[in-house]
């Protein structure tokens, strides 16, 4: 395309910008409501998915060894649970280790449980850790029946809960979203069509003196692109603003927890990314439903 | 050249316009296309930039079949037709000049040669001097002779007119005659639907009458053949 072509088409998408001042209006604040409500939505689901995570790495599952094991034993268990499928990895602690780590816990009082280092109450443990998180029962479930195992521990119920609680909020929100970038798309399908309705002379004498249909409907989708990208605007300064603002209250609250936020950067900047992006796409998809359906093309 | 074979067109509300048209229009020639309204002479004229698709049958312009051509392909067409309207079909926002140039801006054509290819088109319809003017402020005549300068600014081989004295006094109308003679002069074929009597009987040419959807006439130097 000539350079001076695309001038033009920029030049007439901006003034029918302009011409349909109040559709363009409506059409950018139906955009910017969609994206605010998507960005505010992202950040929620993003943190969550990111605190999910943390908690995840520390999910695994115990398996104490039945005190009358031999050593024969324990690493023909060994052998069966690094065989189990989605096992990352199978670490083991000895009784001595576990009481260790106890008295340690424990701290000053912890010095109390010294008197068990003559006769170990502990069993000798197994860590077992799953590949993937969600795993964990399922493994826990096939370790259990397997000889030489004493007791199965893993933080049941805990993960389930967790995962249960961002699907409801994701299934939620992503209805909301769809519904609304829907509503955003029609009111720019309809701003697109009034700028078409505007220039249906323009457009037949175009046709006429062969123009090609590229040509015609590129100032269309321009204007489409704009209507969503400026919508996105406004959505990105208030959730990044936003974000950074309870972020700084939060953090030093929460730097001992597992609840560790996104950090802002790079967070920001994708996150704007997206908007402007899902922006460009409602503003395109709205144009082309008009651009289809009137200019017969 | 144009040509037709045996074109048909039925339209989706069972209206026959086209009833077994063939026809052959040689590079150059001066043709009229007379008969009452509604006897299928729009449709005839629009097949020829494929407006309407025949429901049958064959149209060749310059060896292309325009019944068989995709949609994708039209414009390329188009830039080789030139088209004259009743009404003008001018935009009322821009001048003369670029009203005319609006047709070479839209298929890309180089600023430099727009310019130049304006001028000597605004020149031959004698409106030079009025270039920076708004539609509103010419004459009908004026008017048409600025959609006359638009039709062939771009070269075409073919100028199709559909009534283009249609809404101009008598006076007016010579002087648009004039111009469309000068262009077939350069060797541009030139079909125009018209129902002005006294312009067919004087400038005299080949005129093809259609009644039904049917040639029923075509006669070199013909008259226009019915009553006023």
């Amino acid at each position: 395309m000539r350079l001076n072509t695309l001038r033009r088409h920029f030049r007439e998408s901006f003034k029918s910008l302009g011409r349909n001042g109040w559709m363009t209006f409506a059409s950018i604040s139906a955009v910017t409501v969609t994206l605010l409500l998507v960005g505010v939505f992202l950040v929620i689901m993003l943190n969550i998915q990111h605190i999910t995570k943390q908690i995840e790495r520390d999910v695994e599952i115990r398996v104490h060894v039945d005190l009358s094991a031999t050593d024969a034993d324990k690493d023909a268990l060994r052998a069966k649970l690094e065989a189990l499928s989605g096992v990352e990895k199978v670490t083991y602690s000895s009784k001595d280790e576990e009481l260790q780590k106890l008295i340690e816990s424990f701290g000053e009082d912890g010095q109390s449980f010294r008197l068990f280092e003559q006769d170990n109450p502990l069993s000798d443990v197994f860590i077992v850790k799953a590949k993937n998180p969600l795993d964990t029962e399922k493994i826990a479930k096939q370790i259990e029946p397997l000889p030489s195992v004493g007791k199965v521990k893993y933080g049941k119920g805990q993960i389930e809960k967790l995962f249960a609680a961002t699907k409801t909020i994701r299934n939620v929100g992503l209805a909301l979203i769809i519904g609304l970038l829907f509503t955003a798309m029609f009111l720019i399908s309809n701003t697109i069509k009034i700028t078409i309705f505007a220039r249906r002379r323009e457009i037949e004498i175009m046709r006429l003196v062969g123009a090609t249909n590229g040509f015609i409907r590129w100032p269309f989708f321009l204007e489409g692109l704009w209507l969503g990208v400026f919508g996105a605007i406004v959505p990105i300064t208030i959730v990044l603003s936003a974000y950074s603002y309870v972020f700084d209250l939060l953090y030093p609250k929460l730097k001992d927890t597992f609840f560790q936020l996104l950090p802002f950067y790079p967070f920001a900047w994708q996150l704007a990314a997206v908007l402007v992006l899902l922006g460009a796409c409602i503003g395109m998809w709205g144009s082309m439903m008009s651009v289809r359906r009137f200019l017969k093309v | 050249m144009i040509e037709m074979q045996d074109v048909y067109k039925t339209y989706p509300n069972g209206v026959i316009a086209l009833n077994g048209i063939s026809i052959r229009i040689k590079q150059g020639e001066f043709v009229y296309v007379v008969g009452p309204s509604g006897a299928g002479k729009s449709t005839f004229i629009k097949m020829m930039y494929r407006e309407e698709k025949p429901t049958s049958g064959k149209i060749m312009i310059n060896g292309v079949n325009l019944a068989n051509i995709k949609d994708s392909k039209v414009p390329l067409l188009r830039r080789n037709i030139g088209i004259v309207f009743q009404d003008f079909k001018l935009l009322p926002k821009l001048t003369v000049y670029e009203n005319v140039a609006f047709a070479l801006e839209v298929i890309e054509e180089s600023p430099k040669n727009i310019r130049k290819r304006v001028m000597e088109v605004l020149d031959l319809v004698r409106l030079k001097h009025k270039a920076r003017f708004y539609p509103d402020e010419l004459s009908g005549g004026e008017q048409q002779r600025v959609s006359i300068a638009r039709s062939i600014v771009n070269n075409p081989s073919i100028v199709i007119a559909d009534e283009p004295t249609g809404n101009l006094d008598p006076d007016t109308s010579w002087e648009i005659m004039d111009i469309f003679e000068r262009i077939n002069d350069r060797g541009t074929t030139i079909v125009m639907a018209t129902h002005n009597r006294e312009i067919v009987n004087t400038i005299r040419k080949r005129v093809i009458a259609i009644e039904r959807g049917k040639i029923v006439r075509d006669e070199v130097k013909g008259e226009y053949g019915y009553e006023a």
